[in-house]
Order: structure tokens, then sequence, then C-alpha cells
């Protein structure tokens, strides 16, 4: 009895397994393609296309956004999470939330007010302006949930024996902070790599705007395809270092009881000067774009309302939105049971193959997708199933994140006993699994809905015959700088992205309450 | 609060996804709709569609793209090019399809309604609309004594930093196509050289326009009609600009045509040749007239917006629009280092 059900569980164990080993194989397409199109380009030629002087620029662009804008970022980010979590500034419930709001906003409508509000805004410091106002709260929300579940007995230790309050942040709070240092830092500097709308609406070059010129002077050719290849290199280069920089060191709470709030810090004279501080980082994230859109809004008037346009707009987009989170979640849920259920190193592999998937901007698998589909799949080329691909391909990781911890949370031993009463594998999952991780796995779909719905360059690439989704009319009309026309879209990628941000708040305090 | 939210979430996207997938069903395959693989401006083309299904009850569904990436895609497609049609702002584009094999002949009553310098010689596609290369120039920073008297000029050091152009867009690269048709290569290549040393790179001829008037740069290489079209609108983008027309069959004097061609691999030849018909026809080309996309009419004898030059005062280079060769540019420019 005991045997059969064990077997019988290794049985949709493997299953699952050769499953997941699938999908992850799938998500090394583009990386392939990419690659082996620079093989077959012979080793001159494609040394001829990445030897010249405008990928030395590229990578001289890209390499000085990346080194100012992160750093900014992080103290920006620390910064401000400290400030909130950690003293008595005026409104502390408020400015919680706040500060995760600019998620909400996609980069490129970020650009667009800023363009709007200083017209001669370009190069290298608007392209770090912008990223900076976009990205900062990717390190804000970890830090934020780390400041509020550090113990603080031991910043109380260290004040006792003597440290000022700098020296306690920097020895003591800074290094517990390494992994939302890190991990947002990756974070950021992987969009950087991949942002395309934003950084065109500026004047900056990066690498990824320039494969997207080169792709519209001649699709998908060769130069287009060296300069992903680059871009590719970049990617693994900062997995590479962060993966170095994150090491071993240990961050959990040893021993039992659990941890008090932490003192604010009173500010006393400077609680003014801190509220105007935090007030200034709000006008500037989230006030130029709303303020813009709202202008816009004003000068355009109802006619800039096209409401047969829009809807159609938004039909499509939240058609594809919708079809690819469920596609999205459902994938994730094989390659998600193999990282937790299993510690081999096949595991291990799989994590860190997502890892790299992530890291390969839009552009690349879009124009992987639009070169495979047109010579192998004909049947599938410039339908909803290429583009749909792409999404899954892009955001799987993303709709990893949610799921897996999902997973990690239903007790084994309630599938197992299900098993053991004569319950089939799928009726196990059904009744089980799926019900205990459905919230999980809702917040991951709504996460990969939210990154669709403001998706740009995949979809001007790869989207089907009469496709005009919110974010493709929006580039549209702001590139030929009919801004007033192009509010309403900017207003509602916004709104629609409102609950995901919220959830994703609410998300990092639960974490921070474990 | 938390099993709330996820049930509504879960719901909303079960039934978003279920509005979809039938939303999705009910568009299916219409044996009377064309496809067009469209480079014009939206708008333009938009006015264009409605008035033809109107007329004809032909429905028309758009691809947008820029003129080379559609006409390479269109190439990279073959004979399973899904279009019908196909509309580009510029030539080269057209006479890229065109040297692949890949355009039916235009039908004759169609090209004979469009003068010989807008079409090819061979009839494989016809001009639908013409537009003037211009430089626009910020009036407080350029005295008319400073302008330069030929497009050649701006590889010149003093043109350092001071003018722009939209380098990965269609429309600039049909005018280094018709530089290189003029001049040759060598002459391109030093020029090329010259701009990338000279100019600040732009995203596309708007905001080039936008840039001179704010006084970013002293002036830019444009199209016509982005100036005209700004003018009769809110001239917020041009009220501190104005044009040069370079004349004298300079390579700034240029005009680019715009052009339409049926797909030898569509399988509605009929309806294809149609839409040319219309769009060359004498309410087709109205539409340039008295809509606001201020291009030029080229077909059917309809004089162009009398906010306009006349096209013919503009002593543009005599250039066969099916001699621009838009792969030859794209690799120049590469080389240059602009793309």
């Amino acid at each position: 009895m005991r045997t059969a059900v064990a077997a019988r569980a290794d049985r949709s164990g493997l299953l699952l397994t050769i499953v997941a080993l699938l999908l992850v194989a799938a998500t090394f397409v583009p990386l392939g393609y990419i690659v082996s199109t620079l093989l077959s380009n012979g080793i001159h030629d494609t040394a001829q296309l990445i030897f010249r002087p405008r990928v030395g620029e590229l990578l001289r662009n890209t390499v000085d956004l990346v080194v100012l804008t992160v750093p900014v970022c992080l103290v920006l980010g620390i910064g401000l999470a400290w400030i909130v979590e950690r003293t008595d500034v005026p409104g502390t419930g408020w400015w919680g939330p706040i500060f995760v709001a600019p998620l909400a906003v996609p980069a490129f409508v970020n650009s667009y007010g800023w363009v709007s509000a200083v017209p001669s805004l370009h190069g290298l410091w608007a392209g770090v302006l912008i990223a900076t106002v976009s990205y900062f709260p990717l390190v804000y929300l970890p830090a934020a949930a780390t400041l509020r579940r550090l113990d603080p007995a031991v910043e109380e230790s260290a004040r006792a024996l003597g440290s000022g309050p700098l020296t306690v942040f920097v020895r003591i709070v800074l290094p517990q902070l390494r992994l939302a240092i890190l991990g947002g830092g990756l974070l950021i500097a992987l969009h950087l790599l991949a942002e395309y709308g934003a950084f065109a609406m500026v004047r900056f070059d990066t690498f990824t705007t320039a494969i997207f010129e080169q792709y519209q002077s001649s699709f998908a050719g060769a130069a287009g395809n060296a300069l992903a290849g680059v871009l590719v290199a970049l990617c693994l280069v900062l997995l590479a270092g962060e993966a170095a920089a994150r090491g071993n060191a240990r961050y959990a709470r040893i021993g039992s009881g659990v941890p008090r709030a932490a003192t604010r810090v009173r500010l006393g004279f400077n609680k003014i000067p801190v509220f105007l501080l935090l007030a200034a980082a709000l006008a500037g994230t989230l006030g130029v774009p709303l303020w813009c859109i709202v202008r816009w809004l004003r000068i355009g008037g109802s006619k800039v309302w096209d409401m047969a346009d829009i809807g159609q707009s938004l039909g499509q987009t939240i058609g594809l939105a919708a079809v690819a989170a469920v596609i999205t979640t459902v994938c994730a849920f094989p390659v998600a049971w193999v990282a937790v259920r299993s510690t081999s190193r096949f595991a291990r592999i799989i994590e860190g193959a997502n890892y790299i998937t992530s890291s390969l901007p839009g552009i690349v698998i879009a124009l992987a997708l639009v070169t495979v589909s047109i010579r192998w799949l004909p049947a599938l080329y410039q339908t909803a199933a290429t583009v749909l691909a792409a999404y899954t391909l892009m955001f799987l990781p993303r709709a990893l994140v949610g799921v897996r911890a999902g997973l990690a949370q239903v007790p084994v031993g309630l599938e197992e006993m299900s098993q053991a009463l004569g319950k089939s594998g799928p009726v196990t999952f059904f009744r089980i699994t799926l019900r205990l991780t459905a919230p999980a796995a809702a917040s991951a779909a709504a996460m990969v809905f939210v990154a669709v719905a403001t998706e740009l360059t995949a979809t001007l690439l790869l989207a089907p015959n009469g496709t005009r989704t919110l974010a493709m009319r929006f580039w549209s009309l702001s590139g030929e700088l009919d801004y007033a026309a192009a509010a309403p879209y900017a207003l509602i990628m916004i709104i629609a992205s409102v609950p995901v941000t919220y959830l994703l708040f609410t998300q990092s305090r639960k974490a921070a309450g474990v | 609060m938390a099993a709330f939210g996820w049930k509504v979430v879960t719901g909303a996207i079960a039934a978003i996804t279920l509005l979809a997938a039938t939303g999705c069903s009910s568009s299916s395959k219409d044996d009377n709709n064309i496809l067009i693989y469209n480079a014009q401006h939206e708008d333009l083309t938009k006015e264009w569609t409605d008035a033809f299904t109107k007329e004809t009850g032909i429905k028309v569904t758009v691809r947008q793209g820029g003129d080379t990436d559609l006409g390479n895609q269109i190439i990279a497609e073959g004979k399973n090019s899904p279009a019908d049609v196909f509309l580009t702002e510029n030539s080269p584009a057209m006479a890229l399809v065109e040297n692949a094999g890949l355009f039916s002949d235009v039908d004759k009553d169609t090209l004979a309604l469009v003068p010989e310098q807008f079409r090819p010689s061979t009839g494989k596609w016809v001009g639908i609309a013409a537009r003037s290369t211009v430089f626009v120039y910020n009036t407080g920073k350029l005295p008319a004594d400073q302008l330069p008297h030929s497009l050649l000029d701006l590889q010149q050091p003093q043109w350092k930093g001071r003018w722009s152009a939209g380098a990965s867009g269609a429309d600039f690269q049909a005018i280094v196509a018709a530089l290189l048709a003029q001049k040759g290569e060598d002459v391109t290549k030093a020029w090329l050289k010259g701009m990338k040393d000279n100019a600040i790179i732009s995203q596309n001829n708007t905001a080039v326009m936008k840039g001179a008037n704010t006084g970013q740069f002293d002036g830019g290489v444009i199209y016509h009609y982005y100036w005209f079209r700004d003018q009769a609108l809110t001239k917020e983008n041009s009220n501190n600009t104005k044009l040069l027309f370079f004349k004298n069959q300079d390579p700034g004097a240029f005009v680019s045509t715009s052009g339409g061609g049926v797909l030898k691999s569509s399988s509605k030849q009929e309806n294809a040749q149609k839409f040319l018909a219309f769009i060359a026809s004498q309410k087709g080309q109205e539409v340039l007239r008295d809509g606001d996309s201020m291009e030029y009419p080229v077909a059917a004898n309809v004089a162009a917006n009398p906010a306009l030059p006349p096209l013919a005062s503009l002593d543009a280079p005599k250039i066969d629009p099916s001699k621009l060769d838009a792969k030859k540019v794209t690799q120049l420019m590469t080389e240059a280092g602009l793309l």
C-alpha cells in the first residue's frame, strides 16, 4: 500500500519534472537563437559587427547608466525606507504605500511626464533621472520590509557598547540590508538594460534602443542580432556579479522569541525638513507624471477621449494580458513544484536557468521569436500564440516567485494523506494543492497581467495584425508629440497597475511579519 | 480581507479570460477583408480606409510599422505573407520589395492617374503622396545669412552640435538614399561621417522640429508637412521656427514619393487593386488636399493644400524612385556608426 502510493507520487513527480524540464528548455530558445545566428554569420562578420565604435559608445552609455543609477536608487530607496520605518516623521502610516506607488507608473509614462514638464531633457542624466524615479521602489520595498523585521536588540546592544547612531547604521543595519541591496540593485540594473521607451523618449541610446533602431531599419538583420548578443553578455555579467557578491552569509535571527518593533528615532526639530524631503521625493516620483497627465487631459478636453479607439485598445490589452496571465501562471506550477519539492542539483539548475531567462530583455526574446516563427513555424507567425509565448518567456519568473512561495506553504503531509486515502494525483492536486496555493497563484497572475498590459517592445514586434494595445497607442501618439491624445492611455495604464502595486505592498508587509 | 482579495482577483481574471476568448472567436476571418501593411501615417491611412470601406463595403485591417522594417518583413515572409497591400511613406522600401519580385502589376487605369515622376517605370507600384525635404530652423538662433546653402554643408565642422535628424527613421533614410542615388557612394559616406560628428540624433521628425523650436539645436532635416501640420493646429512645436527649402536641385530639395503596391502573394488581388485605385483617384487624393496630413497629392490632377508652396516650385532633383536603395543606406549608416 505504502509503496504503491509512493510509486504513484514518484510517477507524477517524474511527469512534472519532465514538463518543467521542457519549459525550462523552451526558455532557452531565444538565447540559443541569438548565439546560433552569431555563430552561423561567421566569426569574422560577427566580430566586425561587434567590435565597432558604435558598440563602444552604446557600451559606455549603458555602463554609465547602470553605474550612476543603481547607487542613486540604493541611497534613495534605503534612505526613504529608513525614514519611513524608523523615525517619527509625521504621517508614517501614509508614507509606506506612497513610495511603492511609483511602480504603477510605467517607465515610459514617467519619461513622457518629465519630457512634457522639461522639454529639453535628454541624454545620460535624463536617463538616470527617469530610471531613478521609476525603479527606486524596487529597493525601497525590500529595504522597508527588512527594516521592519530587524531585531532592534542588536542595535541596542551596539548602542550600549558606545557606538553612535551613524556607526550603528553602517555596521549593524546596512549589512542586514545586504540582500535587499543586492537583489534590488540587480533587478534595477536588469531593468535598465531592457528599457526601451523611456530612454528613446529622452534621446539616450542604450543597447536596447539601438537594437530597436536596427530592427526598424533592417527587420531582424545581422547587426541587430550582434547587438543583442552583447546585451545578453552584459546581463550574464550582472548575474554573475550579484551571485558572487551575495556570498553565504546568514541573515536569519538566531534564538527563540519574537523581535520587538524598533523604537523610532525622535527627529525633534528635524521633523519639518525631513517631512519636506519626503514630500519632495513624492513630488518628483509620482507628482510629475500625474500632474502632466492631468494637465494634458485638461488641455485635450473631451475630444481626446475617443471612446471607440480607447475601448478597442483596452479590450485587446485586457484580452492579451488575461490570457497571458493564466498561461504563465499555469506554466509556473511544474517549475515551482520541482524547485520546492526537490532538493536535487537538478532543482538548483532549474532555479538558476530561470534567473538567466528573467534577465533577457524582451527585445531579445521578441527578435528571436520573430525570426524563429517566420522561418520554422510560419503557421504561428504573427498570431496571438507567438506574442503570448513571448509574454510567457518574459514573465514566467515573476509568476514563479509567487507560485513557489505558495507551494512552499502547502504541507506535504496533506497531499500524502489524500493519496493514501486513494485519491489520484490530479484529484489531490485540485482538491488540496491548488486550493492552498490559489491566493499565491492569483497574485502571480495579477503580476503578469500588469506586466503584459504595460509591455511595449515585444508587443510592437510580435503583435497579431490589427492589434493596438494601450501601450502601442500611447507610444505612437506620444511619438508624434500628441501628448494630449496620449494622456488617456497613460492614465488607464496607471489605473490598471494600481491594484497589483497595492498587492505588492501588502505582500511585503506580510513577508516582514513572518 | 486576504481571502476576499484573491477570490476577487481569480474571479475577475476568469471572467476577463472568458470575455477575451469570446471576443477573439467573433472576429473570424472575413473573406472580404484586406490586410494593409501600413508605414504611412496611421491617421492618413485611417482617413483613406474609412472612406474606402464606406464606398465599397470592403473591410480593412492595418498592421502599423515603419517603411523599412515592414518592407524587410514582407521579404522575410516571402510568398507566405499575409499582407495584401503595402503602403509606405517613402520609396526605398517599395524598391526593396519590388526588387525581391513580390509585387503584382498595378492596374493600368490606376497608373494612368499618376504622373511618371511619381511612379517606377516598371509599374510594380504607384505613388500615392509626396513630401519635400526641408531644413527647419530656429529663427532666434540662426539668422538668415547663416543658413546652409546645401544639405551637404551640414557635414562642415562649423555645424558641430547644431543640427538634428531622426536617423533611425525611414524618412531620413530616404533622404540619404536620394543623396546616394544623386551623388554616389563616396560623397554619401563622407556626408554621413560628418553627420556622425555634427548631428544630434532625435527619435523622429516631430522630435527634431520640437528640439529646433525650443532651441536645443539650431535646426534639423525633416519633411515639410510636420511643420505645416503644427502651424495649422496649435503652433506649439513650431512657432519659433521657419522652413528652408534648399531648391536648386540640391540633395536637400529631394521630394520623396510615398508608394502603394499589391503583393503577388495576396489571394485578394481584386480588392487590393480596388484599394490602390481608390487612393489614387480624385476622391482619395482630395483627402490629401482637404485633410490635415499636409502631404502633397500626386495623382488625378488634385491641387495641394493652399497652405503649401506648389510642388513644381520646389525645384527638386530628378531621381527615379525605384532606384533608391534602402539596404545600402542601412549598411552605410551602420558603418558610419549612426545605427
